[in-house]
Parts: C-alpha cells; sequence; structure tokens
C-alpha cells in the first residue's frame, strides 16, 4: 500500500502544460529520489503534491485519500511537508521561531523543539538569532526542522543541497537516517545525482515533465541516467 | 522660551492623535502591504457609530462615550474581519491596484452614506467636560486632559502591537505571511483567516481612534481624507512595518505642524506636508523600517 501515489498527473502554468502523466509512487518508509535538470518539472511535481498549484482531485492519492487540488494548509494538516527549494525562511522571525513555525498545524508525533535542537545541535546555540543570520547549511538546518516540527508522514527535501558546499551537504544528508529512524518516508529531489543514488533506494528521473527512468538507485549505471536526464 | 516649549508639547500631543489614526494603516500594510485608501473615512464611520451609540441608552455624557466604544470593538472587528474575508481578500495580488481602486470606492460609499444618515451638518461626541479640561504642568504650562489621554493610548497602542508582534503565536503568523506567503502556507497556515484576523484588529485601532477623535474635536461625513494623508504621513516617515515607528512618524509630523502654526496659521498642515516629502527624498524608507 503506497503512501503517496500519483497517476497520470498534469500540471499548467496558464497555457504552459510543465508535467505530461506523472505516475509517482512511494511506500511508508522508504526513501525516494527524484532527479532531473532545471526545468524537468520536479519543483512543478511538489508544488502539485503539496497544493501550491492546482491539480485533479483523484490525480494524486495520500495514503489512499485523494488530495489533489487542496489547499497546502489543509495538505499540511494530512501530514506532508515540505522543505522547499532555497530554504524560504522567514527573515522575520528568528531561528526559533521558524521552527515554531513549523508546528502551526500542530500535529503530534515525535518532533518538537528539544528533538530538533537534539539532531541539529548548532541550532540550539542560535535560536534566537535572525534565520538569515546564519550559514547557508545551518539554514538548511533549519528549514529541515521546520518541516519536521509539523510531525509529518512524509517529507519532502526540494534540493537541499542547493548553494552549499559539498562538505557541508554530506554533514546534512547524514543526518537524514536520524531523521527516518521513527518511520518517516522521505522524497528528496536533487540535482546531486550521486548523492541521490546514494541516499535513496528507489528514484525517478524527470525530463521536459515525462518520468524518462525509474528503478532502484542502486542498479541504475551512469549511463542510464545521462541518458535518462539529458534525453540523448 | 515657554511658548515654544508649549507649541512643541501641543504638537507631541497632537502627534498622538496622528499616531492613533495611523496604526491600523501601519497594521494592514505591515501584514499585507495593502494600502486602504477608505482608511480615514472608516475612522469618520468610527466616530459617527459611536455618536450614535452614545446618544441610544440615555447614560449620563460623562460615561456615554466609553460605553459606546465598548460596543463598538467587537462591531468593528466583526465588519473589518468581514470585509477583508468577502471583498479586501481578492483585491490582494502582484498588482497594487486593485486593492487602491477597491478601497477608492468604499471611501465613496462610506462618505455618501454618511451623509445620508446624519447630513453634511459637523456632530460632536458629549462627553461631559472631559473636551475642555486640562491638567496643570506647572511652570505656565497645560495640556489638554483629552490630548494627553489620546496620546497615551497612542503609546499604549504601539507597545500592544510591537508585542502582539513579537511575542504571541498570532504576531508570530503575521510576521511569517508577511515575509512569504507561500511558504507560511506550507506551514498550514491559511493566510485568508491570518489577513483577516489582521484587518480586525486594525478596525479594532480604528474604532478606538474614531471614538477619541469624535470627543475631541467635530467630525462630518467628508472629513475621512485628510485623515488618510496625516495617518500615511506617519507610516511613512515612521518606516513601515514598526509600530513604534508609526508612533515617532505620528509625532514628529504633529510638531512639525505645530510649528508651522506657531509661524502662520495657513502654514501648519504645510510644513507637516514638507517634511513628508523631504523624508520620501531622503530616507523613502523611513525612520524605523521593518517590513522589507
Amino acid at each position: 500500500m503506497s503512501l503517496l501515489q500519483t497517476h497520470q498527473l498534469k500540471a499548467f502554468y496558464g497555457d504552459f502544460q510543465a508535467l505530461f502523466g506523472i505516475d509517482f509512487e512511494i511506500a511508508p518508509g522508504e526513501i525516494v529520489a527524484i532527479i532531473g535538470a532545471n526545468g524537468a518539472g520536479k519543483s512543478t511535481f511538489l508544488k502539485t503534491v503539496c497544493g501550491l498549484l492546482k491539480a485533479p482531485r483523484e490525480a494524486v492519492l495520500f495514503d489512499g485519500a485523494a488530495i489533489g487540488g487542496l489547499a497546502p494548509g489543509q495538505i499540511v494538516q494530512q501530514g506532508i511537508a515540505m522543505v522547499p527549494e532555497g530554504r524560504r525562511l522567514f527573515p522575520s522571525l528568528s531561528v526559533e521561531e521558524n521552527l515554531l513555525m513549523g508546528a502551526y498545524a500542530k500535529r503530534t508525533g515525535p518532533w518538537s523543539l528539544d528533538t530538533v535542537y537534539a539532531l541539529f545541535p548548532v541550532l540550539k546555540q542560535k535560536r534566537h538569532n535572525p534565520s538569515t543570520a546564519l550559514s547557508g547549511g545551518q539554514q538548511q538546518m533549519v528549514a529541515i526542522g521546520r518541516g519536521l516540527m509539523s510531525n509529518p508522514r512524509l517529507l519532502i527535501c526540494d534540493e537541499v543541497s542547493l548553494g552549499l558546499a559539498p562538505i557541508v551537504v554530506k554533514e546534512i544528508y547524514n543526518a537524514l537516517p536520524r531523521v527516518c529512524a521513527g518511520g518517516l518516508t522521505v522524497i528528496v529531489v536533487e540535482q546531486d545525482v550521486g548523492m541521490a543514488q546514494l541516499v535513496s533506494s528507489r528514484l525517478y528521473c524527470l525530463q521536459e515533465g515525462r518520468v524518462t527512468l525509474s528503478g532502484a538507485s542502486g542498479e541504475l549505471t551512469r549511463e542510464q541516467i545521462s541518458q535518462a536526464y539529458f534525453g540523448v | 522660551m515657554l511658548g515654544w516649549i508649549d507649541t512643541i508639547l501641543q504638537g507631541v500631543l497632537l502627534g498622538g492623535l496622528y499616531a492613533l489614526f495611523a496604526m491600523g494603516q501601519s497594521l494592514m500594510f505591515g501584514v499585507m502591504r495593502l494600502t486602504n485608501t477608505a482608511h480615514g473615512d472608516f475612522i469618520i464611520l468610527a466616530a459617527f457609530g459611536a455618536f450614535s451609540l452614545s446618544l441610544a441608552f440615555g447614560l449620563p455624557p460623562a460615561a456615554a462615550p466609553w460605553l459606546a466604544m465598548g460596543l463598538l470593538l467587537p462591531i468593528a472587528f466583526g465588519a473589518g474581519y468581514g470585509l477583508q474575508r468577502v471583498l479586501l481578500n481578492h483585491t490582494l495580488g502582484r498588482d497594487p491596484l486593485p486593492s487602491l481602486v477597491v478601497t477608492f470606492g468604499l471611501a465613496i460609499v462610506i462618505q455618501n452614506l454618511l451623509q445620508e444618515t446624519y447630513s453634511a451638518d459637523p456632530r460632536s461626541i458629549e462627553s461631559g467636560g472631559l473636551n475642555t479640561a486640562s491638567v496643570a504642568l506647572g511652570g505656565g504650562l497645560a495640556v489638554g486632559t483629552l490630548p494627553l489621554l489620546i496620546f497615551l493610548v497612542a503609546v499604549g497602542m504601539a507597545i500592544g502591537m510591537q508585542m502582539l508582534f513579537d511575542r504571541t503565536p498570532i504576531g508570530r503568523a503575521f510576521r511569517a505571511v508577511s515575509d512569504d506567503k507561500d511558504a507560511a502556507e506550507l506551514m498550514g497556515l491559511d493566510h485568508r483567516h491570518v489577513y483577516a484576523l489582521a484587518t480586525g484588529i486594525a478596525f479594532l485601532l480604528v474604532a478606538v481612534a474614531g471614538t477619541l477623535h469624535g470627543m475631541k474635536t467635530t467630525v462630518s461625513p467628508a472629513d475621512g481624507p485628510a485623515l488618510l494623508l496625516y495617518a500615511f504621513e506617519a507610516v511613512i516617515i515612521g518606516g513601515m512595518g514598526s509600530f513604534y515607528g508609526t508612533l515617532a512618524g505620528g509625532i514628529i509630523l504633529g510638531v512639525t505642524q505645530a510649528v508651522g502654526f506657531r509661524f502662520d496659521p495657513g502654514w501648519g498642515i504645510w510644513f507637516g506636508h514638507i517634511v513628508f516629502l523631504m523624508m520620501l527624498v531622503v530616507r523613502p524608507s523611513g525612520l524605523f523600517p521593518k517590513t522589507r
């Protein structure tokens, strides 16, 4: 029984079609990666799942319930949290206030300020600093922590490595097993293909709004991925 | 010398009134970038509302205005919440024009409704002598009791609103939705509800401002636009997004006008406009800006 399933998902920005029928599924407890070049449709796909972009009601199923086109607030209540591309922290709020905003939906679960600070101890030291005054890697930790604070069943990480040094990216992905220890399901969207293969059990490759490849991360070859990624 | 101190003092108290007018607008602009062209008209509407309420129950004039204000507050909150939810939420977007035009239309409707209901005669809210009472400060200086009260209310409002923003969950929500509406939605926040709460609270401030203004001086249906101008100038001078800034902006405007009046009765308002224009040239973001 899959936790999230999309069926022939199409998405439009006005008249421009960005997704041409995406079939996707992820089972509880899995870590699945979505890779693809800029403009492939990764962020568009995530926006339709999270409710920021309209979709047909039955095209997105979460734990059997049709959630396509619902408001983002309702989707968070159902248990999907997004760590957005580029962090999108609230500059007027401190680190701790950003984390508290994550808990706005008041879902119960293992994640709270204490457990998030235990996961990322450096944030506890900087809890009262303005959130955008932190380094890129620390801001990414705040963004992930903020997503966790809503106690989701599905966490979506959109390009966590964007703009970060490789060593910082490694440090953040090292925390992923601890995040998933409680049975959290994670979708990782990445441009860093190597990292995506390393942390996930399965991956999908998008190219120009279509799924061009899907399979077990450990089994896919560089050639297969290149071909699917670039479409040559 | 004493004359100058008196002028500055009167200017500060006048500034308190302007800050009172401006608080609601500062809140609405800070949270949702909405410029309410009808803001001054809503203050006048509140004043007329308080006027009618104060006469409705046959209470002595010393108590009637306060009861009127008390009754007006929940009505104002409901009206603000409803107006935002039903009408103004639909005007918000990347283009600032729809909200300006719709609230301009609201202004015209309010002014004409008031004129129909109350005629163009100026009205004042009886306060049992409060509007003429004064407090002696020693050294030959005295200030009106009501202007002093208005100033203290304005300071209290600024402190209260800043504390609401900085220390409460709803204040956190206001700041978050003001920073990034879509990211706030990803946290489960419904921006339509949060915006409506902001307008509801802004209308509470408008109700207080209208009642006190109606007690201090006479009001007529067409007075709104002048109040909008003072409120707008106070918000711009003080810097958007900061309630202390709005308080400072109001005081600066009030003092400038008072100094201008001292030179020549025709120059008071004009001096205020000059300072406002200078601020736009020298430091357009205002003195204490917090909103990006």
